[in-house]
């Protein structure tokens, strides 16, 4: 394997990984208004994320930084390309990033229902958003000799990258409630698992729509089968283990299920895309991982560097989760909020 | 196509421009907050003074606050260089990738995980390992400036590479070369220092603001936070204006027009060369005139030495197109902004010096042996506007450096006008630009106001809200 693979592989772990921390983020941001009765309970709700959110996000933004590092130009076609969705998606995550702290100095009601809404909105535009450039990006798009890709209005907006884009949401949110119960007690953790024992088999249904819209849409059933076949049966298996944990009331079954659904969406794509990064309506123009690559030795060096410091991270980050284990009982021990 | 008589590259540069300077508001006030409530942190948990714990939660609260705008702007400028700036990313991502990627792995997980700890562990641990805590946010702060000035300092002097035959872009040949950038090491520490100093005149603004109040509960309060405050602008202030110093030696070596610009000369100076304290600049013409000069001072500033004539901006303009000609072409324009690089120089220390003077009369004024601070009101207000100064002047700062360059993104190598965006179009940039303009207005506003609230509530506001929420049945709500 070379070099370049390699860190193709090491960007789909990154994205991954976000999706699996900061989709259950997204998740909690999105149950304010479908699970919450009162201020007190969003607050609740609020806190659970409070010590992690902004760690989760650093995943994002290294895998951009590691998409930089090492396949340039992936990083500039796809972010040129995409202009106004990954807008989009800087506004929801700033408006979600700073309503945190802003929700704790707002004194009146308007303020706080403010921020609690830009949290809302901030936690349910960033999935959507990303899941659907993905999921226009895996189509093809047209890109030229340059490698500036020209993507048209259909080609970002149509039934396979709504469809993605919504499964996304879903999933983080199902994902926020798995999430939700794990971190606390009382009744609105009962209501997060009946909520859930609702949306499992909506999500179903969406994810053969959405594995057929793939296999329709996409070359990814007719250049890779074996294992485009594998990982969507994971995503669907996944998904049934976290409904299992919901049937039997076992929150961390749950978790870890829906979290390795969202985990397994990004291997989907990525293994679909291999060896291309970016796929091209006319296919001479396809990016492939070897010409998008950095040099031998910068990536010799950011190979050494994650090596080092990936483990140090994992060390400290699992630590940090470590620290906030009691569960958070809206009426009684929170909220800083 | 719709254009409105706008170009795609000055929409890219106006919003670059707009989302660092926003973004480079906090950053500095961050990094300096973060550290200054460490040191709070630690003088508590080494003398156990109540006021120090209360200094670091107030402050801690300000610096939270100021913490969040700060990173919500700085993820914009990740993707920035992607969507704006593709064709840059392309021709710099050998080089430009590997440090922002460190920075995310080494310093964003390390300031982002730790501060989470921080903010929620109050209760829970000793003072000196809650200390910790904050020790290692600020310490991923200033590593995360590391990386990101390293990766400037490349843009303003590349080091370490060679230009791939193929596909004439930057290859990174010596990794260590570019950790070791002179640039970086000079300007490093001048960035650090104004940080620093920029908390340090916050603090003592606030306080100032807070001792008008005249609330006798809070005065000690205020005024441990007042003397704290102006001792660290004072010293901050003297090392920063130290570290520039160091720093316009090498801008000298590695960008003259930048420096000559800054002193606003066009022609070769005499020797040994005067310093020109202000002038009329004619950029079209390349002359100036109306100057007030004082004699022999820019050879010490340039060169540490009482001789020496400093070059202007038209000799080195026929060098650099002698230089570059070849690869360029002819009809280049290598005179960067005159009058902006000349005026923020001149704001920039300006503002520096004002902040020694300041700091140096409140110290004088609130003095342990006779202190009057609060019989000079005046004082306290002029203090309480200075909050300002500081914002302005890293501003200014970073307007020399990044204005400075012109017309290369990447000094010599590739200019401004090649790196942006082939997919850009004037409507998707207006769009962008429209939409940060009015988000930033609103962080922006609702920062400052939220800080300002925090400071009217003062720094016992929360032990006062807890006894209104005692039960009204109980018995302590009866009083004694």
């Amino acid at each position: 394997m070379t070099l370049s693979t390699l860190w193709f592989i090491i960007i789909g772990l990154l994205f991954s990984i976000f999706l699996f921390l900061e989709g259950f983020d997204f998740g909690v941001g999105m149950s304010t208004r479908f699970l919450a009765k009162d201020e007190q309970e969003r607050a609740a709700l609020m806190s659970t994320i409070g010590p992690h959110w902004d760690g989760n996000e650093t995943w994002l933004v290294t895998a951009g930084g590691a998409m930089f590092a090492s396949l340039p130009l992936w990083y500039a076609t796809l972010f040129s390309g995409y202009y106004i969705l990954f807008l989009l998606v800087l506004v929801g995550l700033i408006l979600r990033g700073v309503s945190f702290e802003f929700h704790k100095h707002a004194e009146t009601r308007t303020g706080k229902n403010l921020w609690m809404w830009a949290f809302f909105a901030g936690s349910i535009i960033p999935p959507f958003f990303l899941c659907m450039i993905l999921l226009s990006m895996v189509q093809g798009v047209p890109i030229n000799a340059n490698g500036d890709a020209f993507p048209k209005f259909f080609d970002v907006v149509n039934l396979l990258s709504v469809v993605g884009g919504v499964a996304g949401v879903l999933l983080s949110l199902v994902h926020g409630l798995n999430f939700i119960r794990l971190r606390i007690e009382g009744p609105l953790r009962e209501r997060a698992r009946k909520l859930n024992q609702i949306l499992y088999p909506i999500l179903f249904l969406g994810e053969v729509v959405f594995a057929v819209l793939v296999f329709l849409q996409t070359d990814f059933f007719t250049k890779r089968f074996v294992s485009s076949f594998l990982i969507t049966a994971l995503i669907v298996l996944f998904s049934l283990l976290g409904y299992y944990g919901v049937l039997k009331d076992r929150e961390g079954w749950s978790f870890v299920g829906s979290g390795l659904s969202l985990s397994m969406v990004i291997v989907l794509l990525f293994n679909g895309l291999f060896p291309r990064v970016m796929i091209a309506t006319n296919p001479a123009h396809s990016i492939l991982i070897k010409n998008a690559a950095n040099s031998q030795y910068t990536l010799t060096i950011m190979t050494i560097v994650a090596c080092i410091l990936v483990p140090i991270v994992a060390i400290y980050f699992i630590w940090s989760y470590s620290l906030f284990t009691k569960r958070i009982n809206p009426r009684e021990n929170a909220v800083k909020y | 196509m719709l254009t409105l008589g706008l170009s795609i590259v000055s929409l890219a540069r106006f919003q670059f421009a707009m989302t660092t300077v926003f973004h480079f508001f906090f950053v500095p006030f961050s990094i300096g907050m973060g550290f200054l409530v460490a040191i709070m942190e630690t003088i508590y948990a080494v003398k156990k003074d109540k006021v120090y714990l209360d200094m670091a939660k107030f402050w801690g609260k300000i610096f939270l606050l100021s913490f969040a705008v700060g990173i919500v702007t700085g993820i914009i400028q990740e993707f920035q260089f992607g969507m704006n700036w593709s064709e840059y990313s392309r021709f710099m991502g050998d080089v430009f990738g590997a440090p922002l990627a460190i920075e995310a792995l080494l310093a964003f997980f390390i300031e982002s995980v730790f501060i989470g700890i921080w903010m929620f562990t109050w209760d829970r641990f000793r003072p000196g390992v809650h200390a910790f805590m904050i020790w290692m946010t600020s310490i991923g702060t200033m590593l995360s400036a590391i990386w990101i000035l390293a990766a400037n300092s490349f843009m303003q002097h590349p080091t370490g590479f060679k230009i791939n035959n193929v596909t004439h872009r930057i290859q990174l040949t010596d990794f260590g070369a570019v950790v070791r950038n002179p640039q970086l090491w000079k300007v490093f520490p001048h960035v650090i220092l104004a940080a620093f100093m920029t908390a340090a005149v916050v603090i003592a603004g606030m306080s100032a603001w807070g001792l008008l109040r005249k609330k006798k509960d809070e005065n000690h309060f205020f005024k441990t936070s007042l003397r704290f405050g102006l001792w660290a602008s004072l010293i901050f202030a003297l090392l920063s204006a130290g570290a520039g110093d160091l720093q316009t030696q090498q801008i000298i070596k590695d960008q003259p027009m930048k420096f000559a610009a800054t002193e606003g000369i066009y022609e070769d100076t005499k020797d040994p060369a005067p310093w020109t304290i202000v002038e009329l600049i004619d950029a079209k013409d390349h002359k100036a005139s109306g100057k007030i000069e004082v004699p022999g001072v820019l050879s010490i500033l340039a060169y540490h030495k009482l001789s020496g004539s400093v070059k202007g901006m038209n000799s080195i303009n026929k060098e650099l197109h002698a230089k570059y000609d070849k690869k360029f072409g002819k009809d280049m324009n290598y005179f960067v902004p005159p009058k902006t690089l000349f005026w923020s120089f001149r704001v920039m220390t300006g503002i520096d010096a004002l902040v020694m003077l300041i700091a140096l009369v409140g110290l004088i004024f609130s003095r342990k042996k006779k202190d009057t601070i609060e019989n000079h009101k005046w004082m306290l207000v002029v203090l309480g506007i200075a909050i300002w100064l500081p914002f302005i002047g890293n501003s200014a700062g970073w307007f020399i450096t990044e204005f400075g360059r012109y017309p290369w993104i990447v000094y010599g190598l590739f200019t401004i006008a090649q790196a942006v965006s082939p997919t850009s179009t004037v409507a998707s940039l207006l769009f962008s630009n429209i939409v940060y303009f009015l988000l930033f207005t609103l962080l922006g506003g609702v920062m400052v106001w939220y800080c300002r609230q925090t400071l009217h509530h003062g720094p016992y506001y929360e032990e006062v809200d807890s006894k209104q929420n005692v039960d009204p049945f109980a018995r302590e709500a009866f009083g004694k």
